[in-house]
């Protein structure tokens, strides 16, 4: 049986992660290819790098850390933030990651999905939503949820499947950052509408709200930061306790 | 150990490439016929669009070089698609190689299936020190019937043949170059066939 995935988040800014981690044992936290190797050895199923960098020079790093990531990490990645074009992509997959994840550019041109999926296939196409109800209705931000925009979520998401996204990364902003758990009423929406694998991101805080996300939220993948960089939630335990309650996870 | 990987401008190459290197061996990409035929093990990659890729194959004359090797062929992904009789994606004929042909999973499951899944019924020198229901990444919309050259089965749906081999040419449909130790051990295999 197909297994739900676990997977951590990293942000990078020039080439390094930002936002504290605390591993011990580890030479260098702020070394992506470091902690990414740490987590593939801990049972982590994938991951994402968002680059947060603001500069040329920084994103020129960004591509130096995926290839390294690549070079000794044996477990899939994506790479997010900045990417709006077809030769951000390609350089991106060139230096070895498998998928790449675009939010602000696909809203402002949506022609960007079918292009990439085009071109790359929809199996490297994730799309990420940010999102966070206004009178009751979830609808779609940029820029790290602090522009509104009169978007749907749900319309959104159907958009962009039928446009050739390969999964959607949904990330609830009134849920991110509070610990509290995912919004699985709306993502078990997304599920039903949708015919394509939906990973639940914002509001990790203890193992039920993982538990929780699966059951209810139907989601097929669950991304968090801090509660695994922290070590408040170790991977490996997380997926046992995943196991014990009868969802299908790689142990 | 001469290692080539077939290039036919299909995938993610580098990844197969660390692969091989975190195994110590240095596989060079070529799509130079008598490179092709001088190496000791091949691999044929693809990630993407099956008519496109086919398209890729005919324009470089791989088409007709690939089905007369006679090294060891590792087929990966797309690769092991492209080696069947035809492929529903882009109404797409085949290679030839493995007497199956290639389907599109039914809506009833999410299309692409992405993520790890087992492998079991694991038949062929490939899986050594393989354990059945090992866990491998896949990611993959359309998948191969099983046939007498079916040597690992997945479930996503339907039952199907996630592994094939004719011969000298293997194929499989997980992605092994990503899928962490067990992953290591069958590209281990391979070379040591």
């Amino acid at each position: 049986m197909l297994t739900k995935r676990i997977i951590p988040c990293l942000d990078i800014k020039n080439g390094r992660t930002v936002k504290g981690v605390n591993f011990v044992d580890l030479r260098d936290a702020g070394d992506p290819v470091e902690l990414a190797k740490q987590y593939a050895e801990f049972g982590a199923d994938e991951l994402v790098f968002l680059d947060i960098s603001a500069t040329l020079e920084g994103r020129a790093t960004t591509l130096d850390m995926v290839l390294r990531v690549a070079e000794q990490v044996n477990i899939p990645f994506t790479v997010g933030g900045g990417i709006s074009s077809i030769a951000d992509v390609d350089a991106l997959l060139q230096c070895g990651a498998d998928k790449v994840s675009i939010n602000s550019s696909a809203v402002k041109r949506p022609e960007l999905v079918n292009e990439l999926s085009k071109k790359f296939g929809s199996q490297c196409v994730v799309v990420a939503i940010d999102a966070k109800q206004i009178d009751g209705q979830w609808k779609v931000h940029l820029a790290g949820g602090s522009i509104p925009t009169k978007m749907d979520l749900f319309e959104w998401a159907k958009e962009v499947e039928q446009r050739g996204a390969g999964e959607i990364l949904f990330t609830s902003m009134d849920h991110d950052g509070t610990k509290n758990g995912f919004a699985n009423k709306a993502l078990a929406k997304l599920s039903l509408d949708l015919n394509i694998p939906i990973i639940a991101s914002g509001g990790a805080g203890n193992i039920q709200h993982f538990i929780d996300t699966f059951q209810l939220g139907k989601a097929d993948a669950a991304l968090a930061a801090s509660v695994f960089h922290f070590g408040e939630i170790p991977v490996l335990k997380l997926k046992e306790a995943l196991k014990k309650n009868d969802i299908e996870v790689r142990l | 150990m001469k290692l080539v990987i077939i290039n036919y401008g299909a995938g993610n190459i580098k990844s197969i490439q660390f692969a091989f290197k975190r195994l110590g061996v240095n596989a060079v990409l070529s799509n130079k016929p008598e490179e092709i035929l001088a190496a000791d093990k091949l691999i044929f990659p693809g990630v993407g669009e099956a008519s496109t890729a086919m398209a890729m194959l005919k324009e470089s004359g791989l088409e007709q070089l690939i089905p007369t090797l006679k090294q060891p062929v590792l087929g990966i992904c797309l690769g092991m698609q492209l080696m069947c009789e035809s492929t529903e994606e882009g109404n797409t004929k085949g290679l030839g190689i493995f007497k199956t042909h290639v389907k599109r999973f039914d809506n009833d499951v999410k299309v692409p299936q992405m993520g790890w899944n087992v492998i079991k019924d694991l038949k062929s020198d490939l899986f050594v020190g393989i354990k059945e229901n090992e866990y491998m990444y896949l990611v993959h919309s359309y998948y191969a019937q099983h046939c007498k050259e079916t040597i690992a089965k997945t479930d996503y749906g339907i039952n199907y043949a996630s592994a094939l081999q004719h011969n000298n040419f293997y194929g499989v449909q997980f992605h092994p170059e990503k899928s962490s130790l067990a992953g290591a051990k069958i590209l281990k295999n391979f070379l040591e066939l």
